[in-house]
């Protein structure tokens, strides 16, 4: 933990920040007459989490597509306000978004090897974004690989192996780390824990915690795991057939949830 | 490289060089040349094969030249062409041939390279292409070459403005084999982004503590493209850089051409902290003792013995014609391995 | 002296719509204020809807109607119809919750758990650190456990990281559910210091009190739950 770095941006102002990050505003997607999500609307402030929750096939998925800028939704828009003006993310050129998504964003996906160059080392896929960047110090690259790698608790000496060679656990911490280094302002993760065991999920959940919080990032988290969403978010989207039924402070819909949908699935789980 | 010197001969069997010999006749009014000769020129044209002068015709050389214009305009940026069929396999210096092919005219002198060396036999072969279907003349000397076909060499001697340089390329593509969809990888080039192309020299020195690439080392072109410089030894490399001569890159099988033009940057990527170097040797050309030359390392015996000497053949000949004697040049004019030329 | 809390005509139910709608009135109209440096205890039976009450103060329940006013940085807040990010703020400002059960966050040190509502605040972190301690050597803690995860501590000892976390730095307004169910006298009598210390800084408290002895040596005053159930 950083506690430096927590006091410097401190809650305090976070919440005092007058314009939200993202700006979502009737954003749906459709496949054919079937129905991907539709009509979601939401602002997301600097520092903020949010979790989109709901089963398999709820359109959270879809929905993290569409906002993430990798796939363009029929209706609606989605502003990102990076620094100044806010930017229509799928108005703006193609290489414009593209920038964006390897600077001020982040998405770290389910499976690891969707985000990593399994094909170079530790090293190298931390230091990718810091040579798209510009970057063209070779000790200044790495040192920082270092620090990330041990941020996200690799032992410097696996910085020169390659992901192939990592648990699942260890190549999800990989990608958490190859996407942070760039210092992103908002970050998007499909299931980050999906897949791997309790107590290897147990220490990611805590080390993305420790991380969000010290960094001051915004975060959107699709998950199907409540626990995952109690530990890491602040607000919750509830998602059923596309919709959003209910969104709110994250315990407010646990502990209270108004929806039948939601009641359904907080009562459904043993203990969050 | 073994398959460089065993490549089996492309020139075009006899009833083709009849042609030729009328070639220069035909051509020397225009550059562009008329078409296949009709009838009349000699009278039995039905049995005689009509290739065009300097076998591809005219069209097709007008689309190759607009290619070239293109890839002037935009130096280091791939132009896609309609590669044609040539009388040998892609892969063999087909890019470069229809290059040379689409500029060539009766009045210039062509020099062919191949390793460095002008005796090899995918030099010699497509040297008497040229001979037979551009009836052009041809030299070993780099300064009286006013096109230059190469593989895996830059000549040592400099450059003079108006030569051009032809390259033949395997692999046009420097984000191939870190990026395998083409889509992504014109767009990387469209936008530059490179940051991919410097991960692997990274790989290179987090992995061996220095770039390993010796050849086909990526080069950033006027400061926007990546460019593959083809096989040529890093050593080359900053003989592209400013070089008055206009050189174009022709991949035949890949059907892409790029080119420099004269006086354009060429920039060897690297590391702040771990500039690029080129290779070096640590004794000089066992035959003209030349120290700045890209060495070749030659077995002489089946007792272990091997000497350095100048890939680049011209070179090292001119060398010890003007009387530079290396070390082991009397043991290898004694073994019959080289003509002592007399100062 | 200040009003901290102003709670106008709350109500509460819960409808349990898998349970086929079924409505679950908790209560009705319930009115009151809580001014700085004051300990309202609510009082009522099992059931009385006490929890439910304090949750809705604490912004984790929505009451079905009403308002409460909490006064966060200086200027009356609803918490009832602010955005998450106010709530959130107000939390990490203004209120605090005191449950009877730690919500263990694995690999987290007691130590760490107890400094991290110092830090959030700004404090720089050698101090954080021994305040933590001092709080920890306080309620008896030992000294071994201090640098463990709580996760396997047993239930006395996972409640005193609790309330030592809630009292290193008092909030504003401290709302305490039960606080004192698993400890033995010695660390009781602590916790009703901890209280009293608070609300001499201001602290403005509501809480539940199971434990007789511990009620009467906090309260200034009590609010009757069972009062506000006639109409719901």
């Amino acid at each position: 933990m950083n506690a430096h770095v927590n006091a410097d941006m401190s809650p305090l102002d976070i919440a005092l920040d007058p314009q939200p990050l993202l700006s979502v505003a009737g954003v749906g997607r459709f496949y054919g007459e079937r129905i991907g999500c539709q009509g979601v609307s939401f602002d997301l402030w600097p520092g903020e989490v949010l979790g989109i929750v709901g089963e398999s096939g709820s359109g959270k998925s879809t929905l993290l597509r569409c906002l993430a800028g990798i796939d363009r939704p029929d209706e609606g828009e989605v502003l990102f306000r990076g620094s100044g003006e806010p930017l229509d993310i799928y108005s703006v050129a193609e290489q414009e978004r593209r920038r964006l998504m390897r600077t001020a964003w982040g998405i770290v996906h389910q499976n690891p090897r969707d985000g990593l160059r399994m094909d170079v080392s530790a090293g190298g896929n931390v230091g990718e974004r810091l040579m798209d960047r510009g970057d063209r110090h070779y000790g200044k690259i790495r040192e920082r690989a270092l620090d990330w790698l041990s941020r996200v608790e690799i032992t410097e000496d696996r910085i020169d192996d390659r992901p192939r060679q990592f648990s699942g656990g260890m190549q999800q911490r990989l990608q958490i780390a190859r996407v942070l280094v760039s210092e992103p302002k908002l970050v998007f993760m499909d299931e980050p824990t999906g897949g791997l065991d309790v107590s290897v999920q147990a220490r990611l959940l805590d080390l993305l915690r420790v991380l969000v919080r010290d960094l001051g990032l915004a975060a959107i988290i699709v998950t199907h795991d409540l626990a995952v969403a109690r530990l890491l978010t602040d607000r919750l989207m509830v998602m059923k057939d596309g919709r959003v039924v209910e969104q709110g402070l994250t315990d407010q819909v646990l502990d209270d949830p108004h929806h039948a949908y939601t009641q359904l699935l907080t009562s459904a789980v043993l203990s969050v | 490289m073994m398959t460089a010197q065993t490549i089996l001969s492309p020139h075009p069997e006899e009833p083709r060089s009849g042609v030729s010999k009328d070639a220069p006749a035909r051509s020397e009014t225009s550059f562009e040349t008329k078409p296949p000769a009709s009838p009349q020129d000699e009278g039995c044209g039905e049995t005689k094969p009509a290739y065009n002068y300097a076998y591809l015709d005219e069209q097709t050389k007008r689309m190759i030249r607009r290619a070239l214009l293109k890839a002037v305009a935009v130096p280091g940026y791939q132009v896609p062409f309609g590669s044609r069929e040539m009388p040998l396999a892609r892969g063999w210096g087909t890019g470069g041939i229809q290059i040379t092919a689409a500029i060539i005219g009766p009045d210039d002198t062509l020099k062919v390279i191949d390793q460095g060396a002008d005796d090899t036999t995918n030099a010699v072969s497509i040297r008497r292409f040229f001979q037979q279907t551009a009836a052009v003349k041809t030299t070993e000397a780099t300064d009286e070459a006013t096109i230059i076909q190469t593989r895996h060499r830059i000549p040592e001697a400099p450059l003079n403005p108006g030569q051009i340089m032809v390259y033949q390329v395997p692999m046009p593509e420097p984000l191939r084999k870190l990026e395998p969809r083409e889509a992504e990888t014109r767009k990387m080039h469209a936008w530059a982004e490179y940051g991919l192309m410097q991960v692997k020299l990274y790989e290179n020195i987090a992995r061996f503590g220095e770039v390993t690439t010796t050849y086909d080392y990526p080069v950033l072109v006027n400061g926007r493209y990546i460019m593959a410089p083809s096989p040529i030894p890093k050593f080359d490399n900053p003989k592209m850089h400013m070089s008055p001569s206009l050189q174009l890159f022709g991949a035949g099988r890949e059907k892409r051409i790029y080119a420099l033009p004269p006086h354009t940057s060429v920039k060897s990527l690297d590391f702040d902290d771990h500039p690029f170097r080129i290779q070096s040797w640590t004794e000089p050309c066992g035959l003209c003792g030349a120290g700045d030359s890209y060495l070749d390392e030659v077995i002489t015996d089946d007792h272990g013995g091997r000497m350095f000497v100048c890939s680049d053949s011209h070179h090292c000949e001119t060398r010890r014609g003007q009387g530079h004697r290396g070390a082991m040049l009397a043991d290898a004019s004694a073994l019959h391995l080289v003509e002592e030329t007399k100062p | 002296m200040t009003t901290m809390i102003h709670v106008e005509n709350v109500a509460k139910a819960f409808t349990l719509h898998n349970q086929g709608g079924v409505r679950l009135p908790v209560f009705d109209n319930v009115n009151f204020s809580v001014a700085a440096g004051e300990a309202l205890v609510l009082a009522g039976a099992s059931g009385a809807g006490k929890s439910s009450l304090l949750r809705i103060l604490y912004g984790n329940y929505r009451p079905t109607s009403g308002t409460i006013a909490i006064t966060h940085a200086g200027r009356p807040i609803d918490i009832v119809s602010a955005v998450p990010r106010t709530v959130l703020d107000i939390r990490r400002r203004t209120l605090g919750f005191v449950s009877q059960f730690l919500r263990v966050i694995p690999r987290v040190s007691a130590l760490d758990i107890i400094s991290d509502p110092l830090l959030a605040r700004g404090v720089p972190a050698e101090e954080a650190s021994e305040r933590a301690k001092a709080m920890l050597a306080r309620l008896n803690l030992p000294q071994r456990l201090w640098n463990l995860a709580p996760a396997t501590f047993s239930g006395g000892e996972q409640q005193r990281v609790n309330i030592a976390r809630s009292f290193v730095d008092p909030s504003p307004i401290l709302l305490i559910d039960e606080p004192t169910a698993s400890l033995d006298a010695a660390n009781r009598d602590v916790v009703v210091q901890l209280i009293a210390e608070a609300r001499a800084k201001g602290s403005a408290i509501v809480g539940i009190f199971h434990d007789e002895a511990v009620r009467e040596a906090v309260a200034t005053r009590y609010l009757d739950i069972t009062d506000f159930r006639k109409a719901a």
